[in-house]
């Protein structure tokens, strides 16, 4: 009787009816695509998880300290190892870096500091943003035309500037957003002291900085390590250490620089398609080797970035 | 902690009694007008960084200078023709990168329609706070929700899958091409066996899978794109602006409703922008294609048939090229390079406009 008085909509609702059940349509809908993306969400990460148990499994029964020393071995020979691939590898990461990362840092520094809305600092992000989108192969077809041809050999330092090209745009963008990032107050303080304002760069921003800054250089270190396509014609591949005397994998001379390089990255692919169970092993290892090293660089750039936040 | 590390250095010079041209001085002796120095270093140092940002522009001028130079005498010897020519042999001098261009083209596209069904639904998983809030529900039912530990845990283990997610792009492209090999090759093929049996008639399964193929590629490719995909449209996603949100639920609407009619039209640039730069990206992917797609050169409508692409292309015969062949070489690298420059730039000023105009509407 009461109930039938005050009009539907203004009844307070029985708190059942404001509960989801799965008996209306609407709401069965809303239930079932929830569960299906998680579905889809859970399924995109088998992937990840199969490449590494596989390298895990594979990767690691053949992993050895052997393994990390020798020499690669000539098809149907037993045993060797990637000892030259592993030099190679950091020896052109590092070359690399050398060259990215003071480019790229100073040059976020012009971007966010001394001219952040000029003519030149939105073509610098433009062409930032190019590099970003540039294929991997064209890096080692741009340092094969630039070193290759005009040295006339296969070597480290030519794969070295094709990944610096691929590191470049990273650390820039990334610096640019750390340096940002630093509370305009700070600058003021330090300019209201009289500083300069490359002491004020060098000496509050840069320091204040610096976690976003390296996130961004782990994050291209991590990149150009795991990059294949650029080494393939620029260091191309090498079967021995890079030095003829002792200790052999320390390059010593310029010329032991000056010559074909092995990688990681090349060694996997190279050993990827041999018909001899030795050399998948390897590249199974040498993955594995490969993966760690990167995944390792990047979580610690990305927890930097978070302890940041 | 910083700005303390900013009185250091004059704070030491504080002492100095006779400060250089001490008119600026208060006293406390902190701030002083820079020396002439000082000022020198300045000029310098702003020379090399604007020098530095310079070069950064000088590089991409450069890349493309070379590149466009270096394949201007193929260009000009087998002109438009090398784009319709179906032959590869160095040995009669008889270039064609119509096969090349066609299944870079497919392998991306079916990469990218895998990889855009599947990054969508990661994205509204991650963006909408599905994880979060089951996670929640499940600590209530333990009636542990509001303890002071497991509080943070929903939040946590949402970030977490954030992280997983984007290591998926954090593996290096050769490694998921030995995993290709590997595992996807074998485990599609009895799939893809039995589709060409039973439905060999479609122009899709005429071929039988022998071993690499455009199936397998694709499905890598998509794997490595999905990331890019993800990341972009969840930010689109996570910038629809608050008060649509809850205008949306105000209204009645299910999650769902929700999501499908406010949200996703909102984020829609934004989300058409990633795809175009995930795009851009399966176009220049070189190594996990080169390992799966078979590097083999034909035109074949079939998903199982080998292909080959223009990356891969210029991976398998770049290091043992001679001479002319590089030449040729260098037009198939101007034209991939044409083509990502075209796609990447599309998405880039998609992505732009779609973030601008969200913002504008905050």
């Amino acid at each position: 009787m009461n109930d039938q008085a005050i009009p539907r909509e203004m009844r307070i609702p029985d708190e059942r009816e404001l509960e989801r059940s799965l008996r209306h349509p609407r709401a069965l809908f809303s239930f079932a695509m929830s569960w299906l993306t998680g579905l889809v969400t859970v399924l995109t990460l088998v992937p990840l998880f199969s490449v590494l148990w596989l390298l895990a499994v594979r990767g690691g029964s053949s992993l050895s300290l052997a393994v990390l020393s020798e020499l690669p071995p000539a098809a149907l020979m037993p045993g060797g190892g990637f000892g030259n691939a592993i030099v190679g590898t950091v020896l052109m990461v590092a070359i690399a870096t050398a060259i990215s990362v003071p480019m790229g840092v100073l040059a976020a520094v012009f971007l966010a500091d001394f001219a952040p809305d000029g003519r030149t600092a939105t073509a610098v992000r433009f062409a930032a943003k190019v590099l970003t989108g540039l294929p991997s192969i064209l890096a080692g077809v741009f340092a094969y035309v630039l070193i290759v041809a005009t040295t006339g050999t296969f070597s480290a330092p030519a794969g070295g500037v094709a990944l610096s090209v691929l590191m470049l745009p990273i650390v820039l963008l990334t610096a640019e957003e750390a340096i940002r990032a630093v509370p305009a107050r700070m600058r003021e303080a330090a300019i209201g002291m009289g500083a300069t304002p490359t002491q004020v760069v060098l000496r509050i921003v840069l320091p204040t900085a610096m976690p976003g800054v390296l996130t961004g250089v782990m994050l291209a270190i991590a990149r150009a390590a795991g990059e294949t396509a650029p080494l393939l014609f620029t260091a191309l591949f090498s079967e021995y250490w890079m030095s003829s005397s002792e200790p052999e994998f320390v390059p010593k001379t310029p010329g032991d620089l000056m010559q074909p390089t092995a990688s990681l990255a090349v060694l996997i692919y190279n050993f990827s398609s041999s018909p001899f169970d030795n050399q998948i092993d390897l590249a199974w290892a040498a993955a594995l080797v490969l993966v760690v090293l990167v995944l390792a660089v990047n979580l610690c750039g990305q927890a930097l970035a978070r302890r940041r936040a | 902690m910083s700005p303390q590390r900013a009185v250091e250095p004059a704070a030491e010079r504080s002492g100095d009694p006779d400060a250089p041209d001490g008119s600026l001085d208060t006293g406390h002796g902190v701030a002083r007008p820079p020396t002439a120095r000082e000022v020198a270093a300045d000029r310098a140092f702003r020379s090399v960084t604007l020098a530095l940002a310079w070069g950064v522009i000088v590089l991409v001028g450069l890349i493309l200078g070379e590149i466009f130079a270096q394949a201007l005498p193929a260009v000009r010897q087998y002109g438009a023709a090398f784009l319709t020519g179906r032959e590869w042999d160095p040995g009669r001098e008889a270039f064609g990168i119509l096969p090349q261009i066609y299944g870079t083209l497919y392998t991306s596209m079916l990469g990218l329609a895998i990889a855009t069904a599947l990054g969508l639904a990661v994205a509204v998983f991650l963006s909408e706070g599905f994880l979060a809030t089951g996670v929640f529900s499940l600590l209530k039912w333990f009636g542990l929700a509001y303890r002071p530990r497991w509080e943070a845990l929903p939040e946590r283990i949402e970030g977490l899958l954030r992280i997983v997610v984007e290591l998926l792009a954090a593996i290096p492209s050769v490694v998921y091409g030995l995993w290709g090999i590997f595992v996807v090759i074998p485990t599609v093929r009895p799939l893809a066996n039995w589709l060409h049996e039973r439905l060999g008639w479609m122009p899709w399964f005429e071929t039988p899978l022998s071993g690499p193929g455009i199936l397998p590629a694709s499905l890598v490719l998509a794997i490595m794109v999905l990331p890019t995909i993800s990341a972009v449209s969840r930010d689109a996603l996570a910038r629809v602006p608050a008060k649509l949100r809850e205008a949306a639920f105000g209204l009645g609407a299910t999650r769902w409703e929700a999501i499908l009619a406010v949200f996703i039209p909102t984020a829609a640039t934004g989300i058409f922008g990633s795809i175009v730069l995930g795009f851009g990206r399966a176009l220049g992917e070189t190594m996990a294609l080169a390992m799966l797609v078979g590097n083999s050169n034909v035109i074949s409508p079939s998903l199982l048939s080998p292909a080959d692409t223009l990356a891969a292309l210029l991976a398998n015969s770049f290091p043992e090229a001679g001479k002319i062949e590089v030449g040729a070489l260098m037009y198939a690298a101007l034209v991939l390079l044409a083509i990502t420059l075209l796609v990447n730039a599309l998405g880039t000023w998609i992505v732009q406009r779609a973030t601008a105009s969200l913002e504008g509407q905050r």
